[in-house]
């Protein structure tokens, strides 16, 4: 039992990052009707925000120590940030310590300036051109932002911490009436998992109830007679683009803690944001959350030692069995409207 | 057919012309008589370096290539000579290999087989390199030694510790410097007894390829030997980025050691991951819960950051070691680079010197003298001690480093620290031993 649930809990925060990536797919097919496979570049490239906050905390300037020596047995040089320098050593340590929540006020223009930039400069031009032009044009440049922040930051991961008050874990099994350290739990990943329900709760919020989003929806449903009415409404499907990027550099930004970012972790969820807005039913909102979620814990499950043992290496493939599954069941998906891709 | 201007005769004229063009090949290697595969014929001789300059490893890949250049350098006399001046052997004096400048050229394996055997095939036939080496996988290790083989060039391979390399895997052309999982569990598991005492559960996480099940072969023989039990052996896949779900049911489990055998990313973000779920912290049948990662690298610590701390593994060589090679490596290395140099680069820059050395004694470029030359040879003074390369594998044998994550690095290059110098003799196994049965080196091949 304590191993189910703690499976259920490693299967929300993984799945919390699939829903957050496959929300932006869907937000951009729903809205703009684009295959955008560079979606994963943006998710590494919020988590590179991150990084790129974290090292300008921590620039800094040398002072010679001549009491210590470097490995070449010269004086040593002693870095002292100069964050530290104008807040004083407590202060400037914070600063730098809180830096992956500060990265989330620092990526947002960032990524929304980005994402109108890809829409804009290169995506705009294959609306009208077949889908299969589109999965090639943002796939490649998948591969160009991948190999910029390879230039910039090279192959290793960077390691990028929580603060200090989010490391260790929470132990729930002592609250649901287990053993101590039956179920224990990172804390940085409850809150992700609570950073990303706010996320898709703050977007479903936006298009529902505010006047700009009805116009969103409006357009997803009916395009050409909402242009006919006087509204602009690729000037409203670029702002689209910018809220997705931001959601997608969002979750890289929050995800850095839990794993080490590194230029290629985008195409690692990428495969799976797309098998997850398929099962969720392309262009349907809710659908991209609902699988996000349901194919996390899945794949939780499936890499359980009991489950393995019966079905060795059911880990590697249960996601795209289960899509299999829910595809000759239910065609367009779990929540899937008629009419999207089908024409 | 009708329309066809096809004529007897101009059939016959074809025929002759594709004919001739068909046996100009033959003609010219007739001709040209060479003894052995590239055999260089101008004033010049060229390297081929193989190593991953893109993929996950490329920043391995880039160290190995800054030691390559500063090994090619010291050949031709540049610098300050390295570990050159502290090499037991003293043919090596600055002036080439046999008196010809080295030059190389440089591949990119991409940490994939078929991407590094198209570049080794590449550099060996358009730009008639003599000898191949490099690498940062021991997939790719054991794909570029067999073509290596068949084409007739020497393989002198770079990151490589799978038992299969020099195991079922060897080949007469290919010789390895680095050393392998049999070594690091031999090393490592007298001092986890040490620390751990001898009743301890294990529990293994096994990167899915060659190399993981080799390790996971070596440390779980040499920790049972000495009393331990193996509660489980888990393989994970190799693009696994998310190890949660595989370090939670080691929580309940009854196992008090996590053993990683990951390396590169996969090992950076299980380490991670297991630290996060806080297994340091853990009590488990009344002791604390420990992790091991037996095969460490430097640059991939890096990106691990504070979680290493404390934790075991073993490595092939490291910068802060005080022998006068080492020291003397770390100098030539940090003045042209500002950093010191990682093992990777340690054993490549090692391999490259030993392979020039190997030419000068056999007084010849042909691969199968250079085998002879390399087979049983015996040497000091290139960080590791009293080294030998044994004739019946290929396999060097030597002091193993067992090192742990330092508590408290004073710079970013200061991540392990050495806990003890294993020797070689603890490490040497017969080369019949049942872990690396299965192949033949056979005979050298010197192509042509």
């Amino acid at each position: 039992m304590d191993a189910i649930i703690l499976q259920i809990l490693n299967g929300l925060d993984k799945g919390s990052a699939y829903a957050l990536i496959a929300l932006g797919l869907t937000l951009i097919f729903g809205t703009l009707g684009v295959v955008n496979f560079a979606h994963g570049a943006l998710f590494m490239i919020g988590a590179f925000c991150a990084v790129t906050l974290q090292r300008i905390l921590n620039i800094s300037f040398e002072t010679i120590d001549p009491t210590r020596t470097d490995f070449l047995g010269n004086p040593m040089k002693v870095k002292t940030t100069y964050v530290e320098t104008w807040f004083g050593p407590e202060v400037g340590a914070s600063i730098i310590d809180w830096a992956v929540p500060l990265a989330i006020l620092f990526s947002i223009p960032i990524m929304i300036g980005i994402g109108f930039i890809m829409e804009r400069g290169l995506i705009k031009h294959f609306y009208k051109r077949p889908h299969a032009d589109q999965i090639l044009v943002t796939f490649g440049l998948a591969i160009v932002l991948q190999e910029i922040i390879k230039y910039f930051y090279g192959a290793n991961p960077i390691p990028t911490g929580a603060p200090d008050v989010f490391k260790g874990s929470f132990d729930f099994g002592v609250m649901l009436g287990f053993d101590a350290n039956a179920i224990i739990y990172p804390y940085w990943r409850l809150v992700y998992f609570a950073f990303a329900a706010i996320i898709v709760g703050a977007v479903f919020a936006f298009l529902q109830f505010t006047t700009f989003g009805m116009v969103v929806r409006a357009g997803m449903a009916d395009r050409e007679t909402v242009g006919l009415l006087g509204i602009n409404i690729d000037k409203r499907f670029t702002i689209m683009f910018g809220i997705a990027a931001a959601v997608a550099g969002l979750a890289g930004v929050m995800y850095a803690p839990i794993n080490s970012p590194n230029y290629h972790m985008g195409m690692d969820f990428l495969v799976l944001s797309f098998v997850v807005v398929v099962v969720g039913g392309m262009g349907s909102l809710p659908g991209a959350v609902l699988a996000g979620f349901l194919l996390g814990i899945l794949e939780s499950f499936a890499s359980m030692n009991e489950i393995k043992s019966i079905l060795p290496g059911i880990d590697q493939i249960i996601i795209y069995l289960v899509a299999i599954i829910i595809l000759l069941t239910r065609p367009r998906g779990l929540m899937g409207r008629k009419g999207v891709m089908e024409d | 057919m009708s329309n066809s201007n096809l004529t007897r005769r101009g059939l016959m004229k074809t025929s002759a012309i594709a004919g001739a063009g068909l046996a100009l090949p033959t003609i010219f290697t007739a001709s040209s008589a060479s003894a052995f595969t590239n055999e260089p014929t101008g004033g010049t001789v060229t390297l081929g370096f193989n190593v991953p300059q893109s993929g996950p490893y490329a920043d391995e890949g880039a160290d190995e290539l800054r030691a390559y250049q500063l090994a090619v350098e010291h050949l031709n006399g540049g610098g300050d000579g390295g570990m050159m001046n502290t090499f037991s052997s003293k043919v090596l004096q600055g002036g080439g290999i046999l008196g010809k400048k080295v030059e190389f050229v440089t591949g990119d394996t991409q940490t994939k087989s078929d991407a590094a055997r198209a570049s080794a095939k590449s550099m060996i036939e358009k730009d008639g390199a003599i000898m191949i080496t490099g690498g940062s996988s021991s997939g790719v290790a054991v794909a570029v030694q067999g073509l290596c083989q068949e084409a007739g060039v020497i393989f002198m391979a770079g990151l490589t510790h799978s038992n299969d390399t020099t195991g079922k895997d060897k080949k007469a052309n290919g010789f390895r410097h680095f050393f392998n999982a049999y070594m690091s569990a031999a090393a490592l598991a007298p001092v986890l007894q040490k620390l751990y005492g001898s009743d301890r559960k294990a529990y293994h996480l096994t990167a899915d390829y060659t190399w993981g099940w080799t390790q996971e072969e070596s440390i779980a023989a040499a920790t049972e030997a000495m009393g331990w039990e193996t509660v489980n052996k888990v393989r994970t896949p190799l693009a696994a980025t998310d190890f949660s779900s595989y370090i939670a049911p080691v929580l309940n489990s009854g196992a008090d050691v996590l053993v990683l055998n990951h390396y590169g990313g996969n090992m950076v973000n299980s380490l991670t991951n297991a630290v996060q779920f806080g297994l340091r912290e853990k009590q488990v049948n009344g002791k604390n819960f420990e992790i091991v990662v037996p095969l460490y690298s430097r640059l991939m610590a890096r990106g691990a950051g504070e979680n290493v701390k404390g934790i075991h593994g073993s490595t092939n060589w490291h910068w802060s070691l005080q022998d006068d090679a080492s020291k003397a490596f770390v100098k030539s290395f940090g003045e042209k680079y500002g950093f010191p140099p990682s093992q990777a680069a340690h054993t490549v820059y090692c391999q490259t010197l030993l392979y020039a050395d190997a030419v000068m004694r056999a007084g010849s470029f042909n691969p199968c003298a250079v085998v002879e030359a390399l087979e049983g040879f015996e040497f000091d003074g290139l960080g590791n001690g009293k080294t030998l390369y044994r004739a019946d594998d290929h396999q060097c044998f030597k002091d193993v480093l067992v090192v742990r994550g330092k508590e408290n690095p004073t710079s970013e290059f200061d991540l392990l620290e050495v806990v003890e110098v294993t020797p070689a003799a603890q490490v040497t196994y017969p080369a019949d031993h049942p872990m690396f049965a299965g192949g033949a080196l056979g005979n050298c091949n010197p192509g042509a």
